[in-house]
C-alpha cells in the first residue's frame, strides 16, 4: 500500500512539473495586468483583443498553414518512402534509414543553419516557402518511423490473398494493405503536425523578414515583453486540442473482458 | 524471434517496389539533408576567399569558444543525468499499468507540445521569480527561497523540463517490451527485487536508456533558446555562439566550423546508439 | 509417495469480479507427475501461479511440506517454474541463463561450471554454452528453460504449457524427454496443459478443471474410462453423450431402447447422462442391433474409420476398423461395461458446456 501511494505521489509530482507552466500560462491569459509579474485581477479582454490583433492572426495563419501543409506533404512522401524502404535489400535499406535518422539525431540548430546555407546559396527568397520546405524535411522522418513498425507487423500473405481472390494490385493495396498501415500513417501525420507547430529553431533560421510563425513572433517579443493576447491564444489552442483528444479517447472501444468471458463458454471443444 | 518466419520464401513486400517508388524521398533527402550538410562542411573548412582552412574548426580552442562548449557539455550532461534519474522510476511505474493505457500515457507527454515551447519555458520565469509561485509555496512550508533565475541552475531546469518526455517515452517503450515472465523467471530462480532490477530489467531496457540519452543530450548540448530565455543572456552556450555567428555576425564560415565540432559530439552519440540499437528501429517515440 | 508436498486449501481467486478459482482444494504428493487439464480460462494457470508465488489467493492457504507459504515471495520458494514461451533472459548466453539461479545463491564458479555441463548434457544440448537464446529453435529454448530450472535442484517443478509452442512431432519427442527427466531427477512435476493427449500420456494424476472448479481428479485411465460428468467426458477424447433414463440398477433406456449396463445406485426412472466412447459402439447387422440406423458419414482416419450413424434421431460417432459405406443400414450394440452413467449436471456452468457441443 505504502509503495503504491509513493508511486502515485511520484507520478503526480512529475506531471505537476510538466504541466505547471501550462497552468501558469492559462492563469496569465486571464490577468488584467499587462505584465506577467503581477496579478491585476480577472479579465477576458485579451481573448477579445486577440482577434483584432492582425499580427498575431497572421502568425497564427502562417503557423497552421505550414503545419498542415508540411504534415500532408511529409505524410505522402514518408509513407511512399517507408513502403519502398521495406522492400529494399538490407544494404540500401540501412543507408536510407541512416539518412532518415540524420534530421532526427542531428542538432536542430545544425539542420536549421544547413538549410539556411542552402537557401542562401541557391538565392531563394526567404519566407513562407523556405519555412514550408524545411518543415517537410524534418517531418518526413516522423512519418517514416511511425509507418515502418506497422509495415513490419504486416503479414505479406494478406496482400497475396487479395490478389488470389481477384483484386488488382492497386485495389489489393488500398483495400487490404493500406487499412493496416493507416494507424501508423495517421500517428505520423499527427506527430508531424505537432512537431511543425512547436518548432522554433529551424523556423528561426529559414524564415525571412516580415514572415513570422507564432514561435518566432514570441521570440522577438521576449525582450520587450510578451503580449497577453499570446497567452490567450495558446490557451485557446491547448484547450481545443485537449477537448479533441478527450473526445477521441472517450470513443467507445470493445471491452477486452467481455470477449474473454465470451470465449470461456465456447472452449469446450 | 520466430526462426521459421525468416526462412519463408514470401518476400517482405509482395507489392512491386521499383526504384521509382523510393525516388521522391531520395531526391528530397539529397536536396534538403545531404547537400545542406555538405555545405556546412564546405563553409566550415574554407575561409572567405574560398581557400581551404582549418581555422574555423580550430577556433573552438579559443578561450571564449572553449568556455561555451565546456559549459554546454557540463549543463547538458547534468540535465541528461537528472532526466534519466527522474524518468526511470516514472517509466517503471507507468509500464506496470499495462498496455491498455499505452496511447493515453504517450499522449500525456506529447500534449504539452501543443502549447508553444517558448511560452512554456518563459512561464518558468514567472514560477521562479522572487515573489513567484514556487517561492510562495516554499516560504509557506518554511523553506528558504529559491533564487535560481538567470543562473546555470535555471538553464538545467529548463533543459530537464523540455526534454524529460524524450527520456520517459523511450524508457517506457523499452520497459513495456520486456516479457513479464522473464522478470517472473528471475524471481523464480531466487533473485530479489534489487537483483532482478540490475541483472535483468536494467540490461533489457538499455536500448531505451541509450535512445533516451541521445534524445536529451543532443538538443540540450546544442540549445541556444533555453539559455537565452532562462539564463538572462549572460551565459553563452556553444549553441548561442553559433546562432550569433549566423544571425548577428554573419560569419557563416566560423559558425559552420563550430557546427562541425558540434556534429563530432553528435556523431559519437549516434555511433553509441547504433551499437546498442542493433535492430535499427531508431528513436522510438 | 504418500507424503503431501503441496497442499492447497480452499483457494479462491477473483479478478475484477470474475471468480477464477472458487474454494479449490487439492494436494500433490511427493514425486508425483500431476497435470492440471482444462480449457483456457479454467483456472489452471492461475493455480500454477499461486503455487509459484506470482499470485496471492484472495482466500485460502498454500502449504509446502505442511508449512504455510501463502505469502512467501517466489524467490524464497523451493520450487522452480518452466514458463510458457520459455522466458529465457534474451541478453544472456545459454550458460549465463543456466547459471542465473546458482549465482544468486552464491555458489562457487567450479560448482556452477559443473552444473551447467551436467544440465546441458541432461537436456541433450552439450556445447551450447555460448549461444544466445534467440539463435536456438523453440524446442532447444524449451530444453534450456528446463535446464535453467533444474540446476537449482527444486523439490517441485512447475511447467506452464511448456510444449504449447512446439510442432506436433517435437511435442511428442519432448513428452518422452520430460518423462525421462522426471524419472532421472526424482522430483515432483506439476504440469499445466489444455491438451488432453499430453495429459493422458505423461501424468500419474490428472486434475480436470473448468470455470474455476475441479471437475475430476484421477489416474489417466480412470479419467478416460470413468468420467464423472459430461464436461470431463466431452473434454477427454470424443464421446457420445446422450440423455437417458435409468430404469433400474443395471438397465438404462437410451433413445427409447433398453440397454443392459453395470452401473447401480442411481435410483429408478431417473434422468441421467450416458457416455459411450466411439470405439465402444459396435456396428452389427440391423437385425442383431438394440438400435437400428443408417451410416451417414464415413472418413478414413488411418488406424480406424470414423462414421456417423443416425439412429432414433441421434447422430452416433463411431470408430471402427470395419468399414460400412454411407447409406448402409446397421444395428448398434454396446457392451454393458462400456456404458458410463452420470448424474445430470446440477450447476448451470456445467450445463452451459454441455449445450455447446
Amino acid at each position: 500500500m505504502i509503495k503504491t501511494t509513493a508511486q502515485k505521489i511520484y507520478t503526480a509530482l512529475i506531471f505537476i512539473f510538466l504541466y505547471a507552466p501550462i497552468a501558469t500560462l492559462i492563469v496569465l491569459s486571464f490577468n488584467a495586468s499587462k505584465t506577467r509579474a503581477k496579478w491585476g485581477g480577472f479579465t477576458v479582454k485579451w481573448y477579445a483583443a486577440l482577434f483584432d490583433n492582425a499580427d498575431i492572426m497572421q502568425a497564427l495563419y502562417n503557423t497552421l498553414a505550414i503545419a498542415l501543409l508540411s504534415a500532408i506533404f511529409a505524410t505522402l512522401i514518408g509513407t511512399v518512402a517507408a513502403l519502398s524502404i521495406q522492400g529494399m535489400k538490407k544494404r540500401s535499406r540501412a543507408i536510407l534509414i541512416s539518412i532518415t535518422n540524420i534530421p532526427m539525431l542531428n542538432a536542430e540548430i545544425v539542420t536549421g543553419i544547413s538549410l539556411m546555407l542552402l537557401f542562401l546559396t541557391v538565392g531563394a527568397r526567404f519566407g513562407f516557402g523556405t519555412i514550408l520546405l524545411s518543415h517537410i524535411t524534418f517531418n518526413i522522418p516522423y512519418v517514416i518511423l511511425s509507418v515502418m513498425p506497422r509495415l513490419k507487423q504486416l503479414n505479406p500473405s494478406v496482400y497475396e490473398a487479395a490478389l488470389d481472390l481477384g483484386a488488382s494490385p492497386w485495389r489489393a493495396f488500398f483495400k487490404v494493405v493500406f487499412p493496416e498501415l493507416l494507424p501508423g500513417v495517421l500517428s505520423g501525420f499527427l506527430m508531424a503536425f505537432t512537431m511543425s507547430l512547436d518548432d522554433f529553431i529551424i523556423t528561426h533560421f529559414t524564415k525571412g523578414p516580415g514572415v513570422d510563425t507564432l514561435s518566432t513572433k514570441i521570440y522577438t517579443e521576449v525582450k520587450k515583453g510578451i503580449k497577453p493576447e499570446m497567452y490567450a491564444l495558446s490557451t485557446l489552442i491547448f484547450v481545443t486540442v485537449l477537448v479533441l483528444l478527450l473526445l477521441v479517447n472517450k470513443a467507445p472501444r470493445p471491452k477486452e473482458k467481455q470477449t474473454l468471458q465470451g470465449t470461456k463458454k465456447g472452449t469446450a471443444k | 524471434m520466430n526462426k521459421s518466419s525468416k526462412k519463408t520464401a514470401v518476400p517482405r513486400t509482395p507489392w512491386p517496389t521499383g526504384r521509382y517508388m523510393a525516388a521522391p524521398y531520395l531526391l528530397w533527402s539529397a536536396a534538403f539533408i545531404l547537400i545542406p550538410l555538405a555545405m556546412i562542411f564546405y563553409y566550415g573548412l574554407t575561409d572567405k576567399s574560398g581557400a581551404f582552412t582549418l581555422e574555423n574548426v580550430l577556433s573552438i580552442g579559443t578561450p571564449q569558444h572553449a568556455k561555451a562548449l565546456l559549459i554546454a557539455l557540463l549543463l547538458s550532461l547534468v540535465s541528461t543525468l537528472i532526466c534519466l534519474l527522474l524518468a526511470y522510476p516514472l517509466a517503471m511505474i507507468l509500464a506496470r499499468r499495462g498496455i491498455s493505457q499505452h496511447s493515453f500515457i504517450v499522449l500525456l507527454f506529447i500534449l504539452p507540445m501543443w502549447m508553444n515551447f517558448l511560452l512554456r519555458t518563459l512561464a518558468w520565469q514567472t514560477l521562479l521569480e522572487k515573489t513567484g509561485v514556487i517561492n510562495s509555496v516554499l516560504s509557506f512550508l518554511g523553506l528558504p527561497a529559491l533564487n535560481i533565475i538567470n543562473t546555470p541552475a535555471a538553464i538545467i531546469l529548463g533543459m530537464v523540463y523540455n526534454f524529460l518526455p524524450f527520456m520517459v517515452l523511450p524508457l517506457y517503450n523499452a520497459l513495456t517490451k520486456i516479457d513479464g515472465n522473464v522478470v517472473n523467471a528471475a524471481h523464480d530462480l531466487g533473485a530479489n527485487g534489487v537483483q532482478t532490477f540490475f541483472r535483468v530489467i536494467f540490461p533489457l531496457s538499455l536500448p531505451g536508456v541509450i535512445s533516451g540519452i541521445t534524445m536529451v543530450f543532443v538538443p540540450a548540448l546544442t540549445t541556444f533558446v533555453i539559455s537565452n530565455l532562462l539564463g538572462g543572456s549572460k551565459i553563452l552556450l556553444i549553441g548561442n555562439v553559433i546562432e550569433q555567428e549566423f544571425t548577428q555576425a554573419s560569419n557563416w564560415h566560423l559558425g559552420s566550423g563550430l557546427s562541425i565540432v558540434l556534429m563530432a559530439f553528435i556523431l559519437v552519440n549516434m555511433l553509441l546508439t547504433a551499437i546498442f540499437d542493433k535492430n535499427g528501429e531508431g528513436t522510438s517515440l | 509417495m504418500s507424503t503431501r508436498l503441496i497442499d492447497l486449501q480452499h483457494i479462491t481467486k477473483i479478478y475484477d469480479n470474475n471468480t477464477v478459482l472458487d474454494d479449490m482444494s487439492l494436494y500433490i504428493r511427493e514425486n508425483e507427475f500431476l497435470t492440471l487439464l482444462g480449457p483456457s480460462g479454467c483456472g489452471k494457470t492461475t493455480t500454477l501461479r499461486i503455487i509459484g508465488g506470482f499470485e496471492k489467493p484472495d482466500q485460502g492457504r498454500v502449504l509446502f511440506h505442511g508449512q504455510d507459504i501463502t505469502s512467501l515471495p517466489p524467490n524464497k520458494r523451493q520450487l522452480n517454474t518452466v514458463f510458457q514461451k520459455y522466458a529465457l533472459f534474451p541478453h544472456m548466453t545459454i550458460a549465463e541463463n543456466i547459471a542465473f539461479g546458482l549465482k544468486i545463491k552464491g555458489k562457487t564458479k567450479s560448482y556452477i561450471q559443473d552444473k551447467i555441463r551436467y544440465a546441458l548434457k541432461l537436456v541433450n544440448l552439450d556445447g551450447y554454452e555460448n549461444r544466445m537464446p534467440d539463435s536456438l529453435s523453440g524446442g532447444q529454448q524449451q530444453r534450456i528453460a528446463i535446464a535453467r530450472a533444474i540446476v537449482n535442484e527444486p523439490k517441485l517443478l512447475l511447467l506452464d504449457e511448456p510444449l504449447g509452442a512446439l510442432d506436433l512431432k517435437l511435442r511428442q519427442d519432448m513428452q518422452y524427454e520430460l518423462i525421462r527427466l522426471k524419472n532421472e531427477l526424482g522430483i515432483t512435476f506439476i504440469y499445466v496443459t489444455h491438451d488432453q493427449e499430453e495429459a493422458l500420456t505423461m501424468s500419474d494424476t490428472i486434475v480436470v478443471m473448468n470455470q474455476g472448479y475441479i471437475q475430476q481428479i484421477g489416474t489417466p485411465e480412470k479419467i478416460y474410462n470413468e468420467p464423472e460428468n459430461a464436461f470431463v467426458a466431452d473434454f477427454i477424447g470424443d464421446s457420445n453423450i446422450i440423455s437417458g433414463i435409468m430404469i433400474r440398477d443395471e438397465l438404462v433406456s437410451i433413445l427409447g431402447q433398453h440397454f443392459p449396463c453395470v452401473d447401480k445406485g442411481f435410483g429408478t426412472n431417473k434422468p441421467v447422462d450416458v457416455v459411450i466412447r466411439p470405439e465402444d459402439v459396435d456396428l452389427v447387422k440391423p437385425e442383431d442391433g438394440i438400435l437400428t440406423g443408417t451410416v451417414t458419414h464415413l472418413i478414413f482416419k488411418g488406424v480406424h474409420y470414423e462414421m456417423e450413424v443416425t439412429a432414433n434421431g441421434y447422430e452416433w460417432l463411431v470408430h471402427s476398423t470395419d468399414m460400412f459405406p454411407v447409406g448402409t443400414p446397421v444395428g448398434i450394440r454396446v457392451d454393458p461395461f462400456d456404458i458410463q452413467i452420470m448424474n445430470k449436471p446440477a450447476s448451470e456452468d456445467e450445463e452451459a458446456v454441455n449445450i455447446d457441443e
